[in-house]
């Protein structure tokens, strides 16, 4: 039997205030306010503060999840004077450059940039280390300012600013008559699409898989790509994938709200370990609808504005190379329909029933990644620390099964887990942004193994009261079945 | 305490979510008149 393993995995953050305004929330509440939109603009970060944010810097993998602890909250106070643009396999895009990506990402001329504007950005990305030759063609020579104002004024194109309020370009309708393919339905799916691509080309490029070497793509996001007939018909895995040279890959969408990206790790390694396919790649693009989504609770405590950023994944789950972390088949768990919806339901299903499986106990686990969100954006908004609220919770089920006394609870988030470093992006943000630092620990021997608890809420589609969850184990590559 | 009452119920995904809270809630003879889940992230 072969025995799937993560070869690689890639995080990246579109760092994208100018985007913050096409949020669904700011959207709204930019609408029944005239002045929002300048309080919004004049509380957004510049690119080298956020760059300089210590989660960001986890979040690309120059720094632990365990060095924030180093540093008092709220972290936006925080500038690092050592942080860096580019991870080990992963990077924070300035805005202009994303603009780029989405102009790449257009196969169907509904973006335009400013003629000036897109002079200066193709210098910009000339050394860029993921872009192709045929990248610049696709850029292609921009519009005069003017024709961009005309296109704008006639009322189905979203503008495309930079440095808070400088119009560079547009996104235009896809459709005159269909709601779906609006021009803030492009953008939507644009973002995610060019995030995606950058996030896949990044994994490909560090790690030992090839583009070529790729049977198959895994598309993990919460957007919907389709137009009136097939709304969220999707395969936004095989559109990025196709900007990534995988010529040899075909692909699809795994639906299941934030718990998406690990259901796909376990259908990849699935699919790997069947010997159907060796070599998948699952990515998750970002979302823009969630930019600014909790904008109120910054600016009431006088923060800046932390969701002015998508985060993208890219991970590669393939056949056994004798190094890279095993995903443990049989310790798959997932929440039962018939589970019931309590913490200590959910928790039993995803944690408990995997472990007894193989006689291992909660505390035999190294490091859980849970929800993963910044307490930056959820804390100011009255929403609370997430992932401290779920390692309580894994804590309060590791006392009540008789594996550690109630006094070490609190020290359980330290040792067990780590803090929340996640753009609040739900599907980004759900256990998977530690699988890069797991691969990497595990491989250093820093911890022999990791979990990941990713959870959906299913109900907020108005389909079912129910929530979703899934989880994975990985361990040490013992070295074994070496090919 | 909740015998007879009718509870109008808020959860949360990562608290308690709507349908344990409800299933309390009639373990207790109140009467659930309405339950929705939220999801803060």
């Amino acid at each position: 039997m072969i025995t799937p393993v993560v070869k690689g995995a890639s995080s990246v953050i579109a760092h994208t205030p100018g985007l913050v305004r096409h949020g669904s929330k700011p959207t709204r509440e930019t609408a029944k306010n005239d002045h929002l939109l300048d309080e919004i603009l004049a509380n957004l970060r510049n690119y080298e503060e956020a760059v300089a944010y210590p989660p960001n810097q986890v979040f690309i993998g120059n720094m632990r999840p365990d060095d924030l602890n180093e540093y008092a909250r709220p972290w936006t106070n925080v500038k690092l004077t050592d942080a860096e643009r580019f991870g080990p396999s992963g990077e924070i895009v300035p805005e202009d450059e994303f603009y780029g990506w989405l102009k790449i990402a257009d196969e169907f001329q509904l973006v335009y940039l400013e003629k000036t504007f897109l002079l200066e950005l193709k210098e910009k990305l000339t050394n860029h280390p993921i872009i192709q030759p045929e990248d610049f063609e696709r850029l292609g020579e921009g519009k005069d300012i003017e024709v961009i104002e005309k296109a704008l004024a006639q009322g189905k194109a979203e503008p495309l600013h930079v440095n808070g309020n400088k119009l560079v370009g547009y996104v235009q309708t896809g459709h005159d008559e269909d709601p779906f393919l609006t021009a803030e339905i492009i953008l939507e799916n644009l973002c995610n699409k060019a995030s995606g691509i950058i996030a896949m080309r990044h994994v490909l490029y560090s790690f030992d898989v090839t583009a070529e070497d790729v049977d198959y793509v895994f598309g993990c996001d919460e957007e919907a790509v389709g137009d009136r007939y097939q709304r969220g018909g999707g395969n936004i895995a095989k559109s990025i994938a196709e900007h990534a040279a995988c010529v040899n890959a075909t692909g699809s969408d795994i639906k299941a709200f934030c718990c998406a990206p690990a259901h796909s790790v376990n259908i990849a390694a699935g699919l790997i370990q069947a010997g159907i396919y060796e070599e998948i790649v699952i990515i998750g693009g970002g979302s823009l609808a969630k930019l600014g989504m909790k904008f109120a609770g910054n600016l009431k405590h006088d923060m800046p504005i932390v969701e002015d950023q998508m985060g993208a994944i890219a991970m590669i789950i393939g056949k056994d190379d004798g190094k890279s972390p095993v995903i443990r088949t049989d310790s798959i768990g997932k929440h039962d329909i018939s589970a019931g919806s309590s913490a200590q339901a959910i928790y039993k299903s995803l944690i408990i029933k995997p472990l007894e499986r193989f006689g291992r106990g909660i505390l035999d686990i190294d490091k859980y990644a849970v929800e993963l969100h910044n307490p930056d954006v959820t804390e100011p908004n009255g929403n609370g620390n997430v992932p401290r609220t779920n390692y309580r919770t894994i804590a309060a089920m590791a006392v009540l099964r008789g594996e550690m006394e109630k006094a070490e609870m609190n020290h359980f988030e330290n040792k067990h887990g780590m803090a929340g470093f996640s753009p609040t992006q739900g599907h980004i943000a759900s256990a998977i942004p530690f699988l890069g630092h797991a691969r990497e620990m595990i491989m250093n021997g820093d911890i022999n193994n990791a979990m990941f608890v990713g959870k959906g809420s299913l109900f907020l589609g108005k389909m079912t009261n129910l929530s979703d969850g899934m989880s994975f184990l990985i361990e040490k590559n013992e070295g074994v079945n070496e090919p | 305490m909740l015998k007879g009452k009718k509870v109008f119920i808020l959860g949360e995904r990562d608290g308690v979510p709507a349908p344990a809270i409800a299933e309390c809630v009639n373990a207790a003879g109140g009467d659930v008149i309405y339950k929705d889940t939220s999801c803060f992230v």
